[in-house]
């Protein structure tokens, strides 16, 4: 029985690194000489990172692991506990739903779903954000889908290399 | 899906409106620990290297500089204790309760808020140091913030530019009473409700007035650089540039105010006889 799971289940591992190395590279420090401005560049990568496992990975990475990661995110960003939660569950949902046709398309074809899913995760923090009135409706947030659109076939490229190498299934 | 959704709203709601949640985030703000001191080894190591790289002369002349500067503040405390003394002897005599010195502890940022709108920190003091919600910050040049939640070791700081934040401030030269507010910019406050015939020019300097009972007395919060009359407004627009270096300053002190030592003295007592 637990042979039979072993071979089936392989290099989690690799997901949950990718996922660490996401949330540093979320919250790592512009260095003094920016404009702190320019923070608004920063694509979403624990978002990248979860819409390629939930693709790649369907059967595994689904709405409670998206859960589970978007909780240690408002932990870790110290916003409302449950709001990242859910904008990821609704960001895996879609992902879940699109998988087939996902893994058909080219990988700019792919960037256009990721940017109007990134976005939705954007619309869906500022909405709550401003409904508990933390923050005021800001345009700028919204970059960050078009800077995740932009850098999502090269994540996409890193993460199938990793998955491949590692023969994460 | 759906319960997840519904379990996320109510932890929200919840969150929002109540404190219930705080030891939940505690406890799983440690799992996320190591994440916030990887995102800061890179901004370190920099630093270390420039340290490195830099010669031997100008270590030699940075010691030099900070010897100066350590006799400088020496010869102040001395006097500064002097003073102490007297003024509580003339708060005896006029019977007052005596003014203690503050106690500060020494902690050091290890991430900064990446949401530009935000000014939040963290800082590698938690409750295990005895750290509370509501702790004063300041730097060497003046007040920072104030904590706003704990785990067991970091704690979450809300700065004073943010623009939830307000500060009660005092004009030094005048004792005139203000509210300094954050506006989302690191290098500007702004005065709430000053009268069009207040006394306040440029250069005025503000310190902590200690009402609300959040901040000690007579810390530096910043100093005003525009005074604007504008017949059209009710109040003059007023800004102020704040002391502490919020956005540079990377070691920073907690304060432990008089009636908060007594006050853990009182429970650890209590304690202690119970």
């Amino acid at each position: 029985m637990e042979a039979v799971a072993d071979t089936r289940a392989n290099g989690l591992w690799v997901v949950a690194v990718t996922f660490v190395v996401a949330m540093v590279l979320a919250i790592i420090p512009l260095p003094d000489f920016v404009p702190a401005e320019l923070g608004y560049l920063r694509p979403e990568w624990i978002v990248l990172v979860l819409i390629y496992w939930v693709i790649a990975l369907p059967h595994r990475i689904g709405i409670v692991i998206a859960w589970s990661v978007g909780l240690l995110v408002d932990v870790l960003l110290g916003s409302l506990l449950g709001q990242h939660a859910i904008a990821f569950i609704v960001v895996a949902y879609i992902a879940a739903s699109l998988y087939q046709r996902l893994r058909m398309f080219s990988v700019w074809q792919q960037s256009m779903i990721v940017f109007a899913t990134v976005g939705l995760n954007q619309l869906i923090n500022i909405w709550i954000e401003s409904i508990a009135g933390l923050s005021e409706w800001n345009i700028w947030r919204l970059l960050a889908s078009v800077m995740s659109a932009f850098l999502w076939p090269w994540v996409f490229l890193l993460l199938r290399y990793l998955r491949r190498r590692f023969d994460v299934s | 899906m759906v319960g997840f959704c519904v379990l996320s709203f109510v932890l929200i709601v919840v969150d929002h409106l109540s404190d219930y949640l705080d030891d939940i985030r505690a406890g799983l703000t440690i799992l996320v620990t190591p994440v916030l001191v990887a995102a800061d080894i890179p901004g370190r190591e920099a630093r270390e290297i420039s340290e490195m790289f830099s010669s031997r002369d100008e270590m030699r002349s940075h010691i030099k500089i900070l010897e100066q500067d350590l006799t400088l503040l020496k010869a102040k405390t001395a006097k500064m204790a002097a003073l102490t003394a007297e003024n509580n002897r003339l708060r005896d005599l006029l019977g007052s309760a005596a003014k203690l010195q503050d106690n500060v502890l020494v902690a050091e940022l290890i991430s900064v808020d990446p949401d530009p709108e935000k000014h939040e920190v963290v800082i590698d003091k938690g409750s295990a140091d005895g750290v509370f919600v509501g702790q004063p910050l300041l730097d060497a040049q003046g007040l920072m913030g104030q904590v706003i939640s704990l785990s067991f070791f970091t704690s979450r700081v809300l700065l004073i530019s943010d623009r939830s934040h307000s500060v009660p401030v005092q004009v030094s030269r005048t004792n005139l009473r203000l509210i300094a507010q954050g506006t989302g910019v690191t290098n500007r406050l702004e005065l709430m409700h000053v009268q069009d015939t207040a006394d306040i020019r440029p250069g005025d300097l503000l310190v902590s007035s200690g009402l609300g009972n959040r901040f000690p007395v007579g810390y530096p919060v910043g100093i005003v650089d525009r005074v604007e009359h504008d017949p059209g407004r009710p109040f003059a627009v007023v800004t102020a540039i704040p002391s502490a270096a919020l956005d540079r300053s990377r070691h920073v002190l907690l304060v432990f105010t008089e009636e908060k030592l007594a006050r853990a003295a009182e429970v650890r007592r209590n304690g202690s006889g119970g």
